[in-house]
Formats: structure tokens, C-alpha cells, sequence
């Protein structure tokens, strides 16, 4: 095992499933046999704040934070926070978005408007850039809920772990009655190119 | 077994492994997870308490009677327990008693950013500070023996990122071999009467003593040493940040921080040639090394606010930072109320009545923000009310009228009772909303002695605030529905005439209640887009679910997302062109 550490940041919205993907993940890299690190501020997450999730895996792992500049992966649940947290990216680093805008409370009341091209701009500086039409993939999976199952599916492709550690970490975290929907999710979002 | 836990999942492990039989807690971020966990565990004991200082009088009552105790709670919530901390420190224990206390460097969710490792030297009892979640299940079960060899208790301190951060935790079995509680009587040792702890004094001072000689040998005090160019002292998370910028770096790693191991650090000193203290927050290392006559570069470089990163350690010591893209301004991402909080009416009534807002801790310090911005002052937990009175003591009689102050049940309940009491003794003439919405609704929806249940998910006794209130003397009580703008305004203006104490109750409960029965969504409304105006009255509240559409022209429509509302129907009540109805 190299002493290579990769570094994810996963970005949204409080409420959008952000804490329960990064415990996917991390549940992944332990069972695949590296040490884990995940870091986070919840608290507020529940009421629509910007929430940042930080996971790093390797074959051992110091700070829970992902250093600036570091990054290799950012997992995007929104738009706009995606772009807010790029910084966190190595240069040429991989951008996995879903295509959605949910409107910050000075646009909800029309005091700023919300900013425009978000994907270019991410697409400009992070060229190896995936945007994912999450929910309507999803929608085609059986459940329009299961969007960010689509999304780990497209951050899956671009991770050396076998497969089965990712199925496994999905069938322990996801309530049953869910399951086969997420499954079909997390296919749909891995075969994205 | 392997898991991967959060610091504050492995205490809850590690206080069961230790045997620990009762646990204590008031709510609060970081450490609320501690006893969400320890309700895991049927042997243990699990408890809300009214507040921080009633919390641990439990843990010292359960450990004299030769119980381990575990008593949970943040930074600010020591100072609540600070009473009976520094007497606990005289009389020791029976069963071990560990405090956890979580610290927020960065304050991600607190009213200030106070270094509690300071409670430490200053109530003159050991602390720990693990530096990820294997050592958090390790350094809690020490810290019981530590406890129970010392006689002492031991103080066990976190951060947001030990607290919040997971990694990989192996376990350990619950060890069965402690004793049963049991009534043992020792006057001399608890009863701190002066003639009993000037002796106690005098055990305290040597226990420090003692400790800090046998923190030299103490193995969470390790010496890691890489080179003799640079030598760090450092603990906690700060020590996994150092591992990082610095990879290079001789390192000591205290694992105990109070007493400190000064043998040990000086012989740490003597084997490298440059000597560095890298700790959040406080020179609270630094300061007591420099102390000793030892040279070391602390605080010159390292930032004392906030919280430290690997960044942050590697641009403190001018190593190149990594390149990093920068972005255009955006717009913020506060948290907001949510959705059908019972809240909003209220704080849009207070704006419109142009009160002076003497706030307090909990959810409804949002209404601080735009567009509601009803909030004047924020202090600390039950603060409102004491604040409140002071206020109406000086001002004159028109502007005494404005003064209002609100407070949630939970909060009420844990130190605002007592500003009440004070409110109505000495005559003061205020008005008092008590936000209840049956739950610690801030920091994740916890039980407290108004929602009718325990932690343990026992009913139990709910308390009646109206009956409560008139019981310690306010003659105005009113119950009012927060979600009926007109009452709001009729009861309020009111009661903010009256020259008295007045209490008004607001009775919805919180949206995100967990238990069945008690929330009960309304019907999703929807904007009739022929009927708006765009009259923008409906913004005012600031509700997550209306959302502005800027037109073509300068009008624009407000849309309400029916998969957000929780049809509360206040948004409807501002509408004067009936625009806003019942989906269909």
C-alpha cells in the first residue's frame, strides 16, 4: 500500500444528505483496509447552513481535514457550494456535481441574485469536471430521494476500490426498504462517463 | 471490533467499557452525542439534566456512593458546573468521575471560544485530551482509573474536531469488576465545611504534585523523536496537524495536559535544538514551560484565535502553502428557521413592534437574522431574563416598554427560572415570551423536563410553565399560538403596556420533533400567481420555502416550493391579495 492519502470533500446544503454519503464512503475505505478520517461541523446542518464534510483515506491518515490545496476529489451536492469550497482542490483536481441550485436565503427574499454559470465557472478552472442530472437519475433509478446515490456511484468510478466494499458499505447503511432502489442508483451514477 | 466512530461515540464506549453506571449531560454542541450513545448501553444510566451544574452534582452524587459517573457537556457549560467542580476537587471521589468537556475552537456553534483546559489548573484536577477516536475509548477508560487512583476527578477535554471527526476504533470488553454502589459515610472526606477542606487543601496540592511526577512515565505522554533540529510539544487534535505539516518534527505528545510532565519536558528540551509548543487557543502549555525557565516559541507564530489546520501549522512555521483556487464573493449560506418553526411569527411581531430584544441561547437566536432581524442581545444560556430586568431598572418609561425578552422551554428551564423569580421579586416591569416548542430543539431535538419524556424514552412528568409562573408570582400569563400573527400582536402590544412582569407562552411545537403525534404538518400552500401582487410582504418572514422570482420588468412573484412548506399558514395571514392557498 502506497503512503498516498486521498482526500474528498463532500459540499451542500444542510438537509441534503451530506453527512450520510461521507459515512458511505468512509465506510468503504475501512472495510477496503485503509485508515479513515472524516470531519465535519453538523450542529447546524439541519437548518439549510453550507455543510462541508471532510474524508480522507490511505495507509495511515493524521488530520481529519482535508489541507488546503490538497483535495483530489470534490463531491458536490449543490452548485453554488461547490464553487464556494474549490479552493480546498489541488490544482487539476476532479469535480463531481450534482446539476442543482438551491437558492441561499438573500435570493429566497430577492435581495441578491442567485450567481449565475456556476457549472462553467467550476468547469473553467476544474476542467476534469462531472456535472450529474442527480435527480432526474434517480427518478429513473425508482426514487427521486436516492439522488446522491447516483452521485456516490460517479465519485465511486473515479476511486481504486474494488466494487464489492462499496456495495457492502451501501446494503450496512441504507434502511432495507430503500435498498434496491440505491443500489440501482449507485450503478446508474457509475456508469456515467 | 472495528467501527469507525466519532470522538464522541468512542467516550460513550469507553465510559461503558470502564463500567461506568450513570451519565449525566445538558445538551450542548460539541458534546451531544456523548449521552445519545450511552442510552446505547441498558447498564448505564443515561440522563438529561436541567442544566450543567445539576448534571454533574448527579455524577458526584452517584460516585460517592462508589458508582463511576460520566457527566457531558460544552465549554460554556463548565462555567454552569464551575460551583461544584472546584469543592469536587477537595473532597475527591468515591466511584470515578470523568467531565468530559467540549471545546469549540472557531466557535462553529458558541458564544465564545473560552480554553477550558484553564478549568484545569484552576480547579487543580488532571485532564486528558485524546487526539482521535481510538484514544478518545482509551484516554476515558484511563481517566476512570486515573480517577479512582488519585482521588480526584479527572477532567477529559475534546474540540468540535475530536468531538465530530470518525476514524477507526478498535474495542475493548466493559471490564465487570467494579463495585456496587453502597452507602458508605465519610464526613471528613464530604462535608466541606472550612475545618474539613483546609486539610483537603493541602491532599489537592500534593495530588498535583504527585501527578505531575508520574506523568513523566505515564505512556500517553510520549516522546516520538525524529530529528534533533525541532522538537513540538503538542496534544489534542493539534498534535494529528502537526504529524501533518510537519512530518519531520521530533514531537512530544501529551496525552495528560494538566498536571504536565515537567521532568519530561525537560528532557525533551535538552535533546533537540529549537523547542516549539503548537496548541489552539491559549498559551496553556507554552506559558508554563517558559515558566520553568525553558526557551520555546509558541504564540509568536501560532494564531490564538480559532482553530488550527494542517494550513494554518504550515504557514505559522513559512512553509510554502499548496496552491489553491480562488473564488468570486458569493452569496452566504446562513442557517435559517425552518420551515413552519413556530418562531417566525413571533420574532416578525417583535420587528413589527419595534421591541428591544433581550435574546438567549437556542434556535430562536435566528431571529437575529435577516429579513426577521428581531434580536438585540445574546449573552449566554438564561441570560434573557436577568438582562431584561436590568434593562427596564434604567430606562425611561417609554423605552422601558419595549423591553422583551424571549427564551425557549429548555432554556428556561436550565437558568432562566431564576431571572424570572428575580423579575418578579424585585418588581421588574419586562415582558417574558417563553418560546416552548416541547423540545432542545438547537442542538438535535433532546428531551427536557417540559417535553414528557426522558432520555431513556420513559414518560414522565411534564412541567406546566403557566402553572410554574404564576407559582413564583407573575399575576400576567398568557398562552398564545405563535402561528396566528393577529393573537401575536394583540397579546404582545399588550403585554409590553402592562408596568409588571408579564409571561406569554407560545405553545406549537418544533417541526422536527421526532416523537409521533406531536408536530402535525398543515396542508402545502402555493401562490395563485394571477392573485400576487408582488407585493413582497410574504418575504418578510423569511421562510426557506418563498422564494422571490424576479419578473421581466421590475415585478416579480413570490413561489412557495410545496415540498418545503409545512403549511403553517403565516406566510398567508401577510397576503392582503389572498394569493397564498392550499395546494392542490
Amino acid at each position: 500500500m502506497s503512503d498516498k492519502v486521498t482526500n474528498i470533500v463532500l459540499v451542500g446544503v444542510g438537509g441534503q444528505g451530506i453527512l450520510l454519503a461521507a459515512e458511505i464512503l468512509s465506510e468503504t475505505f475501512m472495510l477496503a483496509g485503509f485508515d479513515v478520517k472524516k470531519s465535519e461541523i453538523h450542529g447546524m446542518s439541519q437548518r439549510g447552513g453550507s455543510v462541508v464534510s471532510h474524508v480522507r483515506y490511505g495507509k495511515e491518515v493524521f488530520s481529519p481535514m482535508v489541507p488546503e490545496g490538497d483535495g483530489d476529489i470534490l463531491f458536490g451536492f449543490e452548485l453554488m457550494e461547490s464553487y464556494r469550497y474549490l479552493s480546498l482542490l489541488k490544482p487539476g483536481g476532479t469535480v463531481v456535481v450534482n446539476d442543482l441550485c438551491i437558492a441561499p436565503p438573500s435570493v429566497l427574499i430577492g435581495q441578491e441574485q442567485y450567481p449565475a454559470d456556476m457549472a462553467l465557472k467550476i468547469q473553467e478552472l476544474f476542467p476534469d469536471c462531472l456535472l450529474v442530472d442527480g435527480q432526474n437519475l434517480a427518478i429513473q433509478a425508482g426514487n427521486a430521494r436516492a439522488a446522491n446515490t447516483v452521485l456516490l456511484g460517479a465519485v465511486s468510478k473515479r476511486l481504486d476500490i474494488e466494487e464489492k466494499y462499496w456495495i457492502e458499505a451501501i446494503e450496512k447503511m441504507v434502511p432495507k426498504k430503500a435498498l434496491e432502489v440505491n443500489l440501482k442508483a449507485f450503478q446508474m451514477g457509475r456508469g456515467l462517463k | 471490533m472495528k467501527e469507525i466512530l466519532s470522538g464522541n461515540e468512542a467516550i460513550a464506549r469507553g465510559a461503558y467499557e470502564a463500567g461506568v453506571k450513570v451519565a449525566c449531560a445538558y445538551p450542548g454542541t460539541p458534546s451531544t452525542e456523548i449521552l445519545e450513545n450511552t442510552v446505547r448501553y441498558k447498564e448505564i444510566d443515561s440522563s438529561w439534566a436541567t442544566n450543567e451544574k445539576v448534571a454533574l452534582e448527579v455524577g458526584i452524587g452517584a460516585s460517592f456512593v462508589g458508582a463511576r459517573s460520566l457527566v457531558t457537556m460544552k465549554h460554556v457549560g463548565v462555567n454552569v458546573a464551575a460551583d461544584p467542580l472546584f469543592t469536587l476537587s477537595y473532597t475527591g471521589v468515591n466511584g470515578g468521575l470523568v467531565l468530559v468537556c467540549a471545546d469549540d475552537p472557531e466557535l462553529h456553534s458558541s458564544q465564545d471560544e473560552q480554553d477550558s483546559r484553564n478549568y484545569a489548573k484552576f480547579v487543580k484536577i488532571p485532564m486528558l485530551e485524546p487526539s482521535d477516536s481510538q484514544e478518545c475509548l482509551d484516554f476515558t477508560r484511563l481517566a476512570y482509573e486515573i480517577s479512582e487512583k488519585y482521588d480526584t476527578p479527572v477532567m477529559l477535554r475534546t474540540t468540535t474536531r475530536i468531538s465530530h471527526s470518525k476514524s477507526v476504533v478498535t474495542f475493548g470488553e466493559r471490564i465487570d469488576t467494579i463495585k456496587d454502589a453502597k452507602l458508605e459515610r465519610n464526613p471528613a472526606k464530604f462535608v466541606m465545611l472550612p475545618g474539613n477542606a483546609r486539610g483537603r487543601h493541602y491532599v489537592v496540592e500534593d495530588r498535583t504534585l504527585q501527578l505531575s511526577k508520574d506523568g513523566v512515565s505515564l505512556p500517553i505522554n510520549r516522546v516520538e523523536m525524529r530529528g534533533t533540529k525541532m522538537g513540538v510539544i503538542t496534544a489534542g487534535i493539534s498534535y494529528q496537524h502537526v504529524r501533518e505539516a510537519l512530518p519531520e518534527a521530533s514531537v512530544l505528545k501529551l496525552g495528560m495536559v494538566h498536571p504536565l510532565p515537567f521532568d519530561l519536558i525537560r528532557e525533551f528540551a535538552s535533546k533537540v535544538d529549537k523547542l516549539y509548543v503548537v496548541e489552539e487557543l491559549d498559551p496553556f502549555i507554552e506559558e508554563q514551560v517558559k515558566a520553568i525557565g525553558i526557551p520555546v516559541t509558541g504564540k509568536e507564530i501560532i494564531p490564538i484565535c480559532g482553530e488550527l489546520t494542517p494550513g494554518r501549522v504550515r504557514k505559522a512555521f513559512g512553509l510554502p502553502e499548496n496552491a489553491s483556487s480562488t473564488v468570486e464573493k458569493l452569496p452566504g449560506r446562513p442557517p435559517n428557521m425552518c420551515p413552519g418553526c413556530p418562531h417566525r411569527g413571533v420574532f416578525y411581531t417583535l420587528k413589527q413592534l419595534n421591541a428591544y430584544v433581550s435574546g438567549d441561547i437556542g434556535c430562536y437566536t435566528l431571529g437575529f437574522m435577516p429579513p426577521l432581524s428581531a434580536m438585540d442581545t445574546c449573552v449566554c444560556m438564561g441570560a434573557s431574563i436577568g438582562m431584561a430586568t436590568g434593562a427596564a431598572k434604567v430606562l425611561p418609561p417609554e423605552e422601558r416598554k419595549k423591553v422583551v425578552a424571549v427564551i425557549g422551554d429548555s432554556t428556561f428551564l436550565h437558568t432562566g427560572i431564576n431571572g424570572l423569580m428575580d423579575m418578579v421579586y424585585n418588581k421588574g416591569a419586562a415582558t417574558v415570551i417563553i418560546l416552548d416548542n416541547r423540545i432542545t430543539a438547537m442542538t438535535g431535538r433532546q428531551e427536557n423536563p417540559g417535553s414528557g419524556h426522558t432520555l431513556m424514552n420513559d414518560p414522565t412528568n411534564e412541567v406546566d410553565f403557566e402553572l410554574l409562573c404564576k407559582a413564583i408570582g407573575v399575576k400576567n400569563v398568557r398562552t398564545i399560538n405563535p402561528l396566528d400573527l393577529d393573537e401575536c400582536r394583540t397579546v404582545i402590544a399588550e403585554e409590553m403596556e402592562r408596568p409588571e412582569t408579564s409571561v406569554i407562552i407560545t405553545d406549537k411545537p418544533c417541526v422536527l420533533i421526532k416523537r409521533e403525534g406531536v408536530f402535525k404538518p398543515g396542508a402545502p400552500l402555493q401562490v395563485v400567481d394571477d392573485a400576487c401582487a408582488g407585493c413582497r410582504a410574504c418575504l418578510k418572514i423569511g421562510c426557506p420555502a418563498i422564494e422571490w422570482i424576479p419578473g421581466s420588468g421590475k415585478k416579480g412573484k413570490a413561489h412557495i416550493d410545496p415540498l418545503l412548506c409545512n403549511g403553517c399558514d403565516v406566510c398567508s395571514q401577510l397576503c392582503k391579495f389572498s394569493a397564498i392557498k392550499e395546494a392542490k
